[in-house]
């Protein structure tokens, strides 16, 4: 309940955060929401000697749509802010049925959805929902900004592919190919509890044919997976209960769970296998009613 | 004009409660809301393995921090003799670890600092060495023979056994199983829970070496048996300790016991010369302090093929942890769990019990229950399930063919426990009505067509509630009973204290009621004041729904000591005999002239200025009073829901509650119990359990993974009511507040188990995961939740 | 402590760096210094003696120590004190005006939506928060927004019915009409 001591910067600009970030070797940590990062100090389990706190720093809590349909997040954007959001809700679908559903709300105040992204959680909804959209986030560092894409950013449990002195200043989502459909479904004990397994399923429909889609898995390893094959395996066609059937199967072989107090391994497959179904039927008897 | 009862706050009165008035304005006085001049912080350092010998402690780093002022070992304790305290069940269990660790979170040194941040910092800077032993964490493995021997430091323990204990009638048991024409049989786990109140535990001790006083303000249930217990262990003069409960933030039987981090606090105190103050972490209060269950049955039950039960017979493991210290003050080794099927008219039944050490937290307590009736209702409503469907019987039917019948009052169990009063027929009749059984019987089976799987489960049951009596329930041979002091001021208001000590349960509304009741003062003209044992009379404390049985009883007998005084007074003013004088409510008049009379207010004013000869001046008295029963509510919980055939996850559709508890003090606070208490049912069922792995790490020791069900997932309750009133308690109530709890959860499980008839399922353990009841319902097959849990 | 006297503990704050922050606490502006890693809950409680703020557990679960922070319900324990430097805080000592009861605190008391008090001050901020933005929430409304506040006592029931009372008689206050 006592966070153990640190020094504690709060710079006004980018460029000072990264310089304090570069002066602080590997070691300091960025604060932004902090509601992953004040628990884990709270019970010792972090003790950085530096956190660059980059609340103050103007200009980084946007929400933008852009006409073609992408979308960018800032590094203060809070999950309350998606969560809200009406034109998130037409613009896109998939993290609309996600913004909800991170946390409780209360958390959701406070928590940054850049924040979640690089906290790297295995069980952290938004990787996913990235995963599923194909979105990057852009890191900035002392040489400038780069953009990755989300499955190449978690690289294991609370492991992201940023050096020391990079901060994660945006997070893109590219615009869809078609009309952006999808969902996201979190088996959870109750609201705020981490998901015993979620999927997130993006399709991008175009001419009654899947032009594009993405699949991320959360809580069935040790990052946030990448069912690509099961995705790419529904693009150039209809969504049909058989090609719904077999990506599900694609997507349930990713999964890597292990048994642990909210389900056995192959509970937690089986489940994946369930919700991709779910989603994509859902899309796919919505395009029937639409058509 | 007679008063109206109900306009001064009486009995029946829904009065919105007094205590809330500072509560919403953030006034309330909790234990870490209370600062004294010069306090300082203690912060424990806590076992990270489950079962280790301490090798060495080194605590120098800590000691050379700025701002610590004193390093507690056991080391330093066992000078004191004080390194282990005696446990309110006859065991010993250890303040501060001085030899072995035996379970994960148990306390091994303290560190008292300027503040907390910094007594934190140097817990961490204290260096231990174990060498990690082999963990115990289920009866299966404490009983093995090749189990490590936990309690090594018990000279006459030769394994792991804490009793073997039985009662009823075995060969009357066997006989009729004999004769049985079906026996059905099954076996479960309640798993490890958690009271849990919001608040965690916490003490200020603060000894003052001037006076020899000490005063302890701490979340204790029952400061007056902390007082005698300080008073034993501590061997300090009990006139010069004063324990204060003040505020606190829910209890549920979690601040029942004795625990190190008091005693600590208070060795502190007398050492330092300073307030000591210990406010425990969420984390720690889930792993090392008094849970509740963690029993394991084989239970079976003789039917005869009418459905007229003719025997019970059950087998109880039940895991105590390292230290056997279940609060529990009667005189049965398994507490109340031989109440179970008290409802029913069974001849005979046989109960053995076998208690073990394990590797786990001590501190079984009554969890919103009355010392295993949670578990013994739970076992009793499955049993009536399974049994119900073995004999494919409608279970509503079979129920109602065992009930003890209204006119069969008083009953003797088939364990011996006397029930006196109940219409359980008519409470289950009630229960039907409101959810539209049949109905919903037809639902089912149409939403069967089209593949949804719904279900409905009843639990239907009578629990003691209300120790004790004194003649069967003591704590440390102290007997059960409870008291009330009454004090009338010359205005006619009047200060109360009672022996019971609030937690949210509003007695300083009820206590008020009853004193309307039986003597007119409006409630609001009564103050209540509880928790301080330098004022309050000796009481026993509030847990296992006693407040009302006990100290409530002896609310309504100080009362009608006061209006027995008044009634001299009146005499005395009215110019009358006694006799001559009658009663009505707040007012004493001429027998045969009503307009003559003096309202009890007056007589308060004569008893401290216009005093008859010989009469003792002023108007106070004190009533200590034993029950000659314990109290017996009956309850008929339903549940419906549906079962997710593709995941496993049930949501609950409907939740009808009937409840008997004899007369309402306060219908609103008796209803607010009632959904406190099912919700907390509805965690049980669904989501709320601690379990272990297989080196003894606590799983569910913090509100990440041991989940209280939030606003959303709550379903919504609709409340019924039966009324028959308490034949020996004075004004006819019984208790309440832990009746939901121990009734409900087998509502909500039998609802689920509903929904999975014909899939070939037995059982599934609490918590009713989606992953289990996937694998129930799929693999058809019973699911155990028995530790350890294996993680891959 | 007033100016003339402060005591100085050399030894148990040595070198240790503080921050000079200020708050606005339940509209009065309140200075202090700080060392970074006390967190706002501790603050209110220990620094500025607002103890009607509680901490209930140490993983950010439980709600009781919710705050408004600018308005917004956050969870006072998982913010570091010098991180609302410059902000507005309102803790349940501000709910109330200076002679009267906020409808919220008179809706939890009619409708029985207490018992052992301890969440209490988090539920009415956070409701307060809810009926700010959403002067008439739907019952599904109120329990979605309660979600990150836990309550052991009351089973939620009443909660929601208190929230609902008041977001009544608010409204009956807005129009001009009588109380319901």
């Amino acid at each position: 309940m006592y966070p153990p001591r640190f020094r504690y910067e709060a710079p006004q600009t980018i460029d000072e955060a990264i310089q304090l970030l570069s002066e602080g070797g590997g070691d300091a940590k960025i604060l932004a929401g902090g509601q992953s990062l004040i628990p884990l100090l709270k019970l010792r389990f972090a003790s950085p000697p530096l956190l660059v706190d980059i609340n103050e720093i103007p200009g980084l809590d946007h929400l933008d749509f852009a006409a073609d349909g992408s979308i960018r997040i800032g590094a203060l954007c809070r999950h309350a802010a998606l969560e809200r959001s009406e034109e998130l809700r037409v613009r896109q679908p998939t993290m609309a049925a996600a913004a909800g559903l991170v946390a409780d709300p209360i958390v959701r105040n406070r928590g940054t959805f850049v924040g979640s992204l690089c906290h790297a959680d295995p069980q952290g909804d938004w990787a996913a929902v990235m995963v599923a959209l194909g979105g990057s986030l852009v890191a900035q560092g002392p040489n400038g900004r780069r953009s990755i894409p989300v499955k190449d950013l978690v690289h294991g449990p609370f492991q992201n592919a940023l050096t020391h002195n990079e901060i994660g200043v945006e997070a893109t989502v590219p615009a869809p190919q078609g009309t952006p459909l999808g969902g996201y479904l979190k088996l959870e004990r109750r609201i705020g509890d981490f998901a015993t397994v979620a999927v997130a399923a993006s399709v991008d429909i175009e001419g009654g044919a899947v032009s594009r889609a993405g699949i991320g898995l959360v809580a069935v390893g040790s990052k946030t997976m990448d069912a690509s094959d099961a995705a790419a395996s529904l693009v150039g066609g209809p969504l049909t209960p058989e090609s719904i059937s077999s990506a599900a199967d694609l997507a349930a072989e990713v999964a890597k769970p292990r048994s642990d107090h909210r389900g056995s391994a192959d509970y937690k497959k089986h489940i994946v296998r369930t919700f991709v179904t779910r989603i994509l039927t859902r899309v796919s008897s919505s395009l029937e009613k639409a058509a | 004009m007679v008063l109206d009862e109900l306009k001064i706050g009486g009995l029946g009165s829904s009065r919105r409660r007094v205590e809330d008035d500072r509560f919403i304005r953030g006034k309330g006085n909790y234990v870490d809301d209370i600062v004294l001049p010069g306090m300082l912080h203690m912060e424990i350092l806590r076992s990270p393995v489950a079962h280790a010998r301490i090798k060495k402690i080194d605590t120098t780093r800590a000691w050379d921090m700025p701002g610590v002022r004193l390093v507690l070992t056991g080391e330093m304790m066992a000078a004191r003799n004080l390194a282990w305290m005696p446990t309110l069940s006859y065991d010993t269990q250890a303040v501060l670890a001085t030899d072995k660790v035996r379970f994960q979170g148990q306390e091994v040194a303290c560190v008292v600092a300027d503040d907390p941040y910094i007594a934190k910092d140097a817990i961490e800077a204290i260096d231990v060495e174990y060498e990690v032993l082999p963990a115990i964490v289920s009866p299966e493995q404490a009983l093995a023979p090749e189990a490590p021997l936990i309690r090594d430091d018990k000279a006459n323990q030769q394994d792991n056994v804490i009793f073997d204990w039985e009662v009823g009638d075995k060969a009357g048991t066997d006989a009729a199983f004999a004769r049985a024409d079906v026996v059905s049989k099954i076996e479960m786990h309640y798993p490890r829970s958690h009271p849990s109140p919001i608040e965690t535990c916490g003490s200020i001790a603060d000894f003052d070496r001037a006076t020899e006083k000490l005063t302890v303000y701490m979340t204790s249930q029952a400061p007056h048996i902390i007082r005698a217990a300080v008073a034993l262990v501590a061997e300090l003069p009990e006139h010069m300790i004063r324990i204060v409960s003040p505020d606190i933030g829910g209890g549920f039987g979690n601040k029942v016991p004795v625990y190190p981090g008091y005693v600590a606090s208070i060795l502190a105190s007398i050492l330092l010369e300073r307030p000591v103050k210990w406010i425990e972490d969420k984390t720690s209060n889930l792993m090392s302090t008094g849970f509740g269950r963690d029993v394991y049955l084989q239970g079976e039950m003789a039917l005869r093929a009418d459905g007229k039960i003719l025997a019970v017979r059950m087998h109880t493991d039940s895991d105590h942890g390292a230290f056997f210290s279940d609060a529990q003050p009667s005189k049965f080794k398994i507490g109340l769990m031989h109440s179970t099927f008290a409802c029913y008219d069974i001849p005979t039944a046989h109960l053995t019990a076998k208690g073990v050490y394990t590797n786990k937290a001590p501190g079984g307590v009554a969890y919103r229950c009355s010392f295993r009736v949670t578990e013994a209702m739970y076992f009793q409503e499955r049993m009536v399930q399974a049994a119900a469907d073995d004999l494919g019987m409608d279970q509503a039917e079979f129920r109602r063919r065992n009930f003890v019948r209204d006119d069969d009052f008083p009953h003797r169990t088939a364990f011996g426990f006397l029930t006196d009063s109940g219409q359980y027929g008519k409470c289950l009749d009630v229960g039907l009505e409101a959810i539209g059984y049949e109905d919903f019987l037809k639902e089912k089976e149409e939403a069967a067509k089209r593949g949804k799987l719904l279900g409905i489960g009843i639990s239907t049951m009578t629990e003691p509630l209300g120790a004790g009596n004194s003649r069967e329930y003591d704590i440390l041979g102290i007997k059960m009973f409870d008291s009330a002091e009454l004090r009338v001021h010359m205005t006619g208001k009047a200060i109360l204290r009672t022996g019971a000590k609030t937690q949210g349960q509003g007695h300083e509304t009820t206590w008020g009621q009853i004193v309307a009741h039986e003597l007119g003062i409006p409630a609001e003209d009564v103050l209540v004041e509880e928790g301080d044992t330098d004022t309050a009379p000796f009481g026993m404390g509030t847990y296992a729904s006693r407040s009302t049985p006990v100290a409530g009883a002896a609310v309504s007998m100080v009362a009608r000591k006061i209006r027995a005084k008044a009634r001299k007074l009146a005499a005395h003013l009215l110019e009358a005999s006694e006799e001559d004088i009658e009663w009505e409510l707040g007012r004493f008049h001429l027998r045969g002239d009503p307009s003559r009379g003096v309202t009890i207010q007056e007589c308060a004013m004569a008893a401290y200025s216009n005093l008859p000869d010989g009469l003792e001046p002023g108007l106070e008295n004190v009533a200590y009073y034993d029950p000659p029963n314990l109290t017996w509510p009956f309850a008929c919980y339903i549940a419906t829901v549906e079962v997710d055939p593709g995941t496993g996850v049930w949501d609950v559709l409907r939740v009808v509650a009937v409840d008997d508890c004899g007369v309402r003090i306060n219908p609103m606070i008796v209803e607010g119990q009632i959904m406190g208490g099912l919700t907390e049912a509805y965690a049980m069922a669904n989501m709320q359990f601690i379990t272990f792995d297989e080196e003894g790490n606590c799983i569910g020791g913090n509100y990440m993974d041991y989940l209280l069900p939030t606003a959303w997932e709550t379903p919504g309750f609709e409340l019924h009511e039966v009324v028959t009133p308490c034949p020996h308690h004075p004004i006819g109530a019984k208790g309440i507040g832990e009746c939901a709890t121990v009734g409900g959860p087998a509502a909500f499980v039998n609802a689920v188990m509903d929904a999975l008839k014909g899939h070939d399922v037995r059982n599934i353990d609490m918590p009713l995961l989606p992953d289990r009841v996937y694998k129930a319902m799929t693999e058809r097959t019973d699911v155990s939740g028995a530790p350890p849990l294996r993680m891959e | 402590m007033t100016s003339l006297f402060e005591e100085i503990t050399p030894e148990a704050s040595g070198d240790v760096p503080t921050r000079k922050i200020t708050i606005s606490i339940n509209g009065e502006q309140r200075s202090a210094n700080v060392e970074p890693r006390l967190l706002l809950a501790h603050l209110i409680r220990q620094g500025f003696k607002l103890t009607g703020t509680h901490t209930g557990c140490d993983t950010t679960n439980c709600g009781a120590c919710t705050v408004l922070l600018d308005g917004e319900p956050v969870k006072s324990c998982t913010m570091l004190a010098v991180q609302a430097n410059g902000h507005e805080v309102t803790t349940v000592e501000g709910l109330a005006g200076p002679s009267e009861l906020h409808p919220i605190q008179e809706g939890f008391k009619d409708e029985h939506g207490l018992q052992c008090g301890f969440c209490t001050p988090g539920m009415m901020l956070t409701a307060k928060a809810l009926l700010d933005r959403n002067p008439d929430p739907t019952e599904e409304d109120v329990r979605w927004a309660l979600a990150g506040n836990l309550c052991r006592c009351t089973g939620y029931q009443n909660i929601v019915k208190a929230v609902l009372w008041a977001g009544d008689k608010l409204r009956g206050e807005a129009d001009g009409g009588e109380e319901s």
